[in-house]
């Protein structure tokens, strides 16, 4: 090929094209320069001035700010965003949302180990704040000027601060959690409806609950079970304890735990009994079986009664209600944190402390549900007054404040959420597939080591 | 290497210079001055190529190269994606452990068995689909370009709706069996139903693919040899197995190659298949890939080491996949 067709270039290059080929080569020269230097550019720290989506200006000399979340936080939904915008013309505020946790802190971990990637704002959930306080604290600003240490749950505010005393993350929310059920399928099995008589039937032992599924099982409506998913009995039942998967020195002792070995048992017991629906929750499926009220309880923070409101039927509205548990237990509830990397980290921060201030919970509660991490939101009418359409107006401000002063003061370790998925994923849900309960603690513990073995 | 054709070649003649009725007498400038034109241009002709190249190469070796040689070095450390700069060195052990890792050996058998379920009847539907579409028919290319359309859909889209048939409660597929007094499947949850399904995800996606390319190959058989075939009085199911699978060896073997790759490389549609955590492959892990298996451990319990070694023995299987078919291919033409 070169042989034929180099000579016969040759033939055609009169003078004039002899430039012309120059130019074309400084061209060529120029746009392989150019490609490479994209290339090892494209390779170089790009978190600080070239991420283009994060906190560059927004147009019109604003500030953009920017907000990695997951799952529903809510914060658009109830209109603070907008709100913000309003008190500070110059800030623009943007959030992109990752539907599942899973998908959402991988990514994120990664991120913060290349600072590069980083939203101004990032959400974390509670089960991952451990693990990000302990290997990650430099990475984000000190949030403790920002919050005012004094409005939050004392708890809630060491769960977010590193050893050193630099606050990661602001809390949002709490999920003190209570038993919300179906008045209409509680009466057609006979039992109380009245929420007082209801939390009466369980107080102060999970057994009870499930003696209770017994009884709801024997008159029970065709084709519904007591309660929806083994996952979400588990995570009631290890939610009220104080020491879950990591011991307070950081040692792992889910395998040695008895509270946790009890509420696997009596999870794997209602299952084995069939009271519990063989679902997931948040799939798709489980969705349906709310939608097509199959089941007649379950385990509920606030935040899920707008999971509730969203899925049920219409016409289901005011047949809900909210009692309270067997025991004071925590469910949920995230951070939000201000990483180093961005480019408007004073902006950031204080939009991140604005937004968990009191009132903005307070809005938040009473439009979405998250129950507020600040005492001082307790008594604001919007959370004291607050009541919900699918419950029937039931005063869930007044249900649920107790119960938040209530929670125990829990250990999270770093892996919380690989065990708790194993333990819930990989194991009880088995049972509701036929295997026996042992099998399904090996089933979830081989899993579980297996991930946690580095 | 021999040195290019035109480096002995004269340089242009001089701007403006018409031919000239006898060679003009070269004043020892011009010719110093045509000889660095000449080395610039011999420069030029040896360099150029290269830099044409270049991008190629610079892409592969940022996005290719480097990190084959990354994961090989982080394979033989501990490492966690938390600190991937903290890295301790392990030797062989992110290897050996693979031995008594019964995980990756599930993951391993999972592979295979999907692979065979979904890769086999995708290739014989291929083929009997572009025998199908080789006659004369109406409206062809429609046909053409509906096969190819499961193909364009994305992945991810695709699974979705998968699973939303599949669904053991809610499911279509579960409520048409229904009408013939099936009991409910739990597609997701026993092991043989959820590997055929996810099978059947990559067989609706690959088989229009795979038939376009058999049809391709058939449209080059000369058709005289069906003619002959015809004269001689073969039906055209003889003609298909006597004339038609005969000249379509290599094209078998090309897909089937390419088929195993893919097949070993499976890796999004039973993500996307799980209901509970993704990686985990069902909570048995009874539809786990290697792939999955990989990310799992990578991106899901953050160790990057393990996942390291997970990815060099898939890409050392994939060698001998591409070793067997060379070998293969070889005795096929050496054969014929």
């Amino acid at each position: 090929m070169r042989a034929r067709t180099l000579p016969h270039s040759r033939l055609r290059s009169g003078g004039g094209t002899r430039i012309a080929r120059r130019t074309r080569k400084t061209v060529v020269i120029a746009a392989v320069a150019a490609l490479s230097a994209g290339l090892l550019a494209g390779c170089a720290d790009d978190g600080k001035d070239e991420d283009g989506s994060s906190s560059s200006d927004g147009g019109g000399g604003k500030t953009k700010i920017t907000l990695g979340l997951f799952g529903s936080f809510g914060f658009e939904e109830a209109g603070l965003y907008d709100e913000y915008e309003k008190l500070n013309p110059k800030i623009d505020v943007e959030q992109t949302v990752i539907e599942r946790n899973e998908n959402y802190y991988p990514p994120l971990v990664n991120h913060l180990t290349t600072n590069s990637g980083l939203q101004d704002i990032q959400g974390i959930e509670v089960g991952n704040i451990a693990e990000v306080v302990d290997k990650y604290a430099d990475k984000f600003v000190d949030l403790s000027k920002y919050g005012k240490e004094s409005d939050y749950l004392p708890w809630k505010w060491e769960q977010g601060t590193a050893e050193g005393g630099s606050t990661v993350g602001l809390g949002t929310d709490v999920g003190p959690m209570a038993i919300c059920y179906r008045k209409d399928m509680f009466e057609a099995a006979g039992l109380p409806t009245d929420r007082e008589e209801v939390g009466k039937l369980w107080t102060g032992d999970w057994a009870k609950l499930v003696e209770v599924g017994k009884d709801y099982k024997a008159k029970a409506p065709k084709g519904t079970t007591f309660m929806d998913s083994p996952g979400g009995l588990f995570n009631a039942i290890v939610g009220s304890e104080k020491e879950r998967y990591y011991d307070a020195s950081g040692k792992v002792i889910y395998k040695t735990n008895p509270a946790v070995k009890k509420a696997f048992d009596l999870t794997a017991e209602a299952a084995e009994a069939g009271l519990i629906g063989n679902q997931t929750q948040f799939q798709q499926a489980w969705d349906t079986t709310i939608a097509n009220s199959k089941f007649a309880a379950m385990a509920c923070p606030p935040w899920m009664l707008g999971y509730i409101e969203g899925k049920s039927n219409p016409e289901n509205a005011g047949k809900w209600d909210v009692a309270t548990p067997p025991k004071a237990a925590n469910w949920g509830g995230s951070f939000l944190s201000v990483p180093k990397s961005g480019k408007n980290t004073e902006e950031a921060a204080k939009l991140a402390a604005w937004l968990t201030a009191p009132e903005q919970q307070a809005k938040l509660f009473s439009k979405r549900g998250s129950f507020p991490t600040a005492q001082a939101a307790y008594d604001l009418p919007l959370v004291k007054d607050a009541k919900n359409k699918m419950t029937g107006d039931a005063p869930i401000g007044q249900i649920y404040a107790p119960l938040a002063a209530e929670l125990p003061v829990q250990v999270v370790g770093a892996k919380d959420q690989i065990i708790q998925q194993g333990l819930t994923d990989n194991g009880v849900i088995l049972v509701t597939q036929g295997k026996s309960p042992k099998e399904a603690w090996e089933n979830a513990v081989k899993t579980i080591d297996n991930n946690l073995e580095n | 290497m021999s040195p290019p054709h035109d480096t002995a070649a004269a340089p242009p003649a001089k701007e403006g210079g018409a031919a000239p009725a006898r060679p003009p007498v070269e004043s020892p400038e011009t010719l110093r001055k045509r000889a660095r034109l000449s080395r610039r241009w011999q420069r030029d002709v040896r360099w150029s190529p290269y830099a044409f190249v270049s991008p190629f190469f610079l892409l592969f070796v940022a996005f290719g190269m480097f990190p084959l040689i990354y994961t090989a070095w982080a394979s033989l450390h501990t490492v966690e994606l938390t600190a991937p700069t903290d890295m301790e060195w392990a030797g062989l052990r992110n290897y050996t452990r693979i031995f008594d890792d019964e995980f990756y050996w599930n993951a391993a058998k999972n592979t295979f068995t999907i692979g065979i379920i979904s890769t086999v009847p995708q290739l014989m539907m291929a083929l009997g689909i572009a025998h199908l579409l080789n006659y004369k028919l109406r409206a062809s290319n429609f046909f053409r370009v509906v096969m190819l359309a499961p193909y364009a859909t994305s992945i991810a889209a695709a699974t979705l709706v998968f699973v939303l048939l599949f669904g053991r409660d809610y499911g279509m597929i579960n409520w048409f069996l229904g009408l013939f007094g099936v009991d409910n499947i739990d597609w997701q949850n026993d092991k043989w139903y959820a590997q055929m399904a996810v099978s059947s995800i990559v067989i609706w996606r690959w088989t229009g693919y795979n038939a376009l390319i058999y049809l391709a190959a058939m449209q080059a058989i000369p058709q005289d040899l069906y003619e002959s075939a015809a004269l001689d009085g073969a039906s055209r199911w003889k003609q298909f197995l006597h004339v038609t699978l005969p000249s379509l060896r290599p094209t078998i073997l090309f897909t089937v190659v390419v088929s195993t790759i893919g097949a070993s490389q499976l890796f999004a549609e039973p993500l996307m298949f799980d209901a509970n955590k993704g990686a985990s492959g069902g909570p048995q892990h009874q539809f786990q890939t290697l792939g999955l298996y990989m990310y799992e451990q990578g991106w899901v319990n953050q160790h990057l080491g393990r996942a390291s070694a997970i990815a060099w023995t898939m890409f050392l299987i994939l060698i001998v996949v591409g070793i067997i078919n060379y070998v293969i291919s070889r005795r096929l033409r050496a054969s014929s």
